[in-house]
C-alpha cells in the first residue's frame, strides 16, 4: 500500500493535487506502454460519462412512469425488463430496482459500504453520495440527513432506506407533482430531479422557479 | 473486513453538503483514473469484488483522508502491481521497463467502449434450492470476516424480514479473494429502525440491505 499521503505534511493543498496528476499521468503511460489499454479508448469512456449518460435517462423513465400505468407496473415488477423496451434511453444491465414513493412511504437510496448507483440511469454519482457524511447518517438518521438538503417529510410517514450491498441498483420513483395534469412525457421529465430519483429531494413544482 | 469503509451508523462525520451543478468530474486526472479503473477491470486484470477490497485495504487515515478518486488510484495501482501488471520499478521510473503480462480479454481499446456501458451479469444459475421465502424472518450472522464481505456491521446480529428474492448471484466473498463466483441466493431483507438503533431510533424508519444467503440464519 501507499503511505506517501503521511509523508508531504510541507505539501501545500495544491502541490498534493499535482503529485496526484503526476501519478495518474505516469500509470497511464505505464498501462499503454505494456498494451494494455488505448488512450483514445480512456478518452471515449469519458466522453460518455460526461455527455450520454446522466440523470436525464432516469427522468425519461420516471416522466413515462407518470404518465403509462402500464409501463408504471411493468417498472415495479421488472426495472431492467420495462426500461429495456425504452428505445429512446440508455440501455440499462440487469437487477434495476424501481421503489415508488407514496403518501405513506419514501424511499432513500445509499451505498454506506462504498459508492454503488445506478449509473447507467443516473450517471455518475455526486460526491455527496459517495462521502462519509451521507454513507455513515443515511441509516440510521435519514431525516437529519434529509434537512441537509432541506427537505422535511410529515412526522409519520414510513421511511425506508435501501442500503444497496450488492449488485442489485435501486431508483426511486417520486410522486408526481401536483398541477401537471395533461402534461406530457417531455415536459414531465424536466421536472424530475437527480435527487428525486435517490430519495434526497422531491421533483420540481410546476412553475417554481428551477 | 470490518475497515473504515463499513460506515453505516457511525457518528461524527458532520452535514452532507450537496454541491449545485456539479460537475462530472472535478479533476481531469478524476476522469483518468475512472476510465483507466473500467478499462483494466473489463480487460480481465481484475473483478469488481476485487477492486472494492483494494480501496477497503486502504489504511484507515488513508482511506479517510483521500478523495474518491484518489481511493480508486491508491487501489488500482495496488492491485495491478500485486496481480503482476506492472512493478514497483515502474511505477517510480513512470515508464514500462518490462512487457505487459497478458490480459484476460485482451487490450482495452476503442471496440471494447460499448459493451462495458452496460453493467456486467451477475445473476448464475443456482446450484441450490433457495433457502428462505418472503415473509420469512432470518437473523444476521454475527460473523466477522477479515476478508471481504458485504454484510454491514450495523445489522450483524440482528432479526429482518426477506422481502424480495433477487435469484442467484456471483458471491463477493469469494469473488473478491479471486476464490471463483460461488453463486449463492440474494435477498433484499428489511429491518426495523429500532431493531438496529434502540429505542431512540426513529419509530417510522425502515431500512433494508441485500443479503446473501451465507450471510444469514433462520429466525
Amino acid at each position: 500500500m501507499s503511505h506517501d499521503h503521511d509523508h508531504h505534511h510541507h505539501d501545500h493543498d495544491h502541490s498534493e493535487l499535482s503529485e496526484t496528476e503526476l501519478r495518474v499521468r505516469a500509470l497511464e503511460t505505464i498501462l499503454t506502454e505494456k498494451g494494455y489499454v488505448e488512450p483514445a479508448a480512456l478518452d471515449a469512456i469519458i466522453q460518455a460519462y460526461e455527455t450520454k449518460i446522466g440523470p436525464h435517462n432516469g427522468a425519461r423513465v420516471v416522466a413515462k412512469a407518470w404518465t403509462d400505468p402500464a409501463f408504471k407496473q411493468a417498472l415495479l415488477e421488472d426495472g431492467s425488463k420495462a426500461i429495456g423496451t425504452l428505445g429512446h434511453v440508455s440501455r440499462v444491465g440487469d437487477h434495476l430496482v424501481v421503489i415508488e414513493n407514496t403518501p405513506q412511504r419514501h424511499n432513500m437510496v445509499v451505498c454506506t459500504l462504498c459508492s454503488c448507483y445506478p449509473w447507467e440511469m443516473l450517471g455518475l454519482p455526486p460526491v455527496w453520495y459517495k462521502a462519509s457524511p451521507y454513507r455513515s447518517r443515511a441509516v440510521k438518521d435519514p431525516r437529519g440527513v434529509l434537512a441537509d438538503f432541506d427537505v422535511t417529510l410529515p412526522k409519520d410517514m414510513e421511511i425506508r432506506v435501501w442500503d444497496s450491498t450488492a449488485e442489485t441498483r435501486f431508483l426511486v420513483l417520486p410522486m408526481r407533482p401536483a398541477g401537471t395534469e395533461g402534461w406530457s412525457e417531455e415536459q414531465l421529465a424536466d421536472l424530475v430531479t437527480r435527487d428525486s430519483m435517490i430519495g434526497t429531494g422531491f421533483p420540481k413544482t410546476p412553475g417554481a422557479p428551477s | 473486513m470490518n475497515g473504515v469503509h463499513d460506515m453505516g451508523g457511525m457518528d461524527g462525520f458532520g452535514k452532507v453538503e450537496p454541491e449545485p451543478n456539479e460537475p462530472v468530474f472535478h479533476e481531469v486526472w478524476e476522469s483518468r483514473v475512472l476510465a483507466m479503473v473500467r478499462a483494466m477491470g473489463a480487460a480481465g486484470a481484475f473483478n469488481i469484488d476485487t477492486s472494492r477490497f483494494y480501496r477497503e485495504t486502504l489504511p484507515p487515515h488513508v482511506y479517510l483522508s483521500s478523495s474518491y478518486y484518489k481511493k480508486w488510484f491508491l487501489g488500482l495501482e495496488e492491485m495491478l502491481i500485486e496481480k503482476g501488471y506492472l512493478t514497483r520499478e515502474e511505477v517510480a521510473a513512470g515508464h514500462a521497463t518490462t512487457p505487459g503480462k497478458a490480459l484476460k480479454h485482451g487490450k482495452f481499446d476503442l471496440a471494447n467502449v460499448e459493451r462495458i456501458m452496460v453493467r456486467g451479469k451477475f445473476a448464475r444459475p443456482a446450484p441450490a434450492a433457495a433457502k428462505f421465502e418472503i415473509g420469512d424472518r432470518v437473523r444476521a450472522k454475527n460473523i466477522h470476516p477479515t476478508t471481504h464481505t458485504r454484510l454491514p456491521r450495523y445489522v450483524r446480529g440482528h432479526v429482518g424480514v426477506v422481502e424480495l428474492n433477487h435469484g442467484c448471484h456471483v458471491f463477493p466473498d469469494s469473488a473478491a479473494m479471486e476464490l471463483g463466483e460461488n453463486p449463492q441466493w440474494l435477498y433484499t431483507v428489511v429491518f426495523e429502525g429500532r431493531d438496529l438503533w434502540g429505542a431512540d431510533g426513529d419509530p417510522n424508519l425502515k431500512v433494508s440491505i441485500d443479503a446473501f444467503e451465507p450471510y444469514l440464519d433462520p429466525a
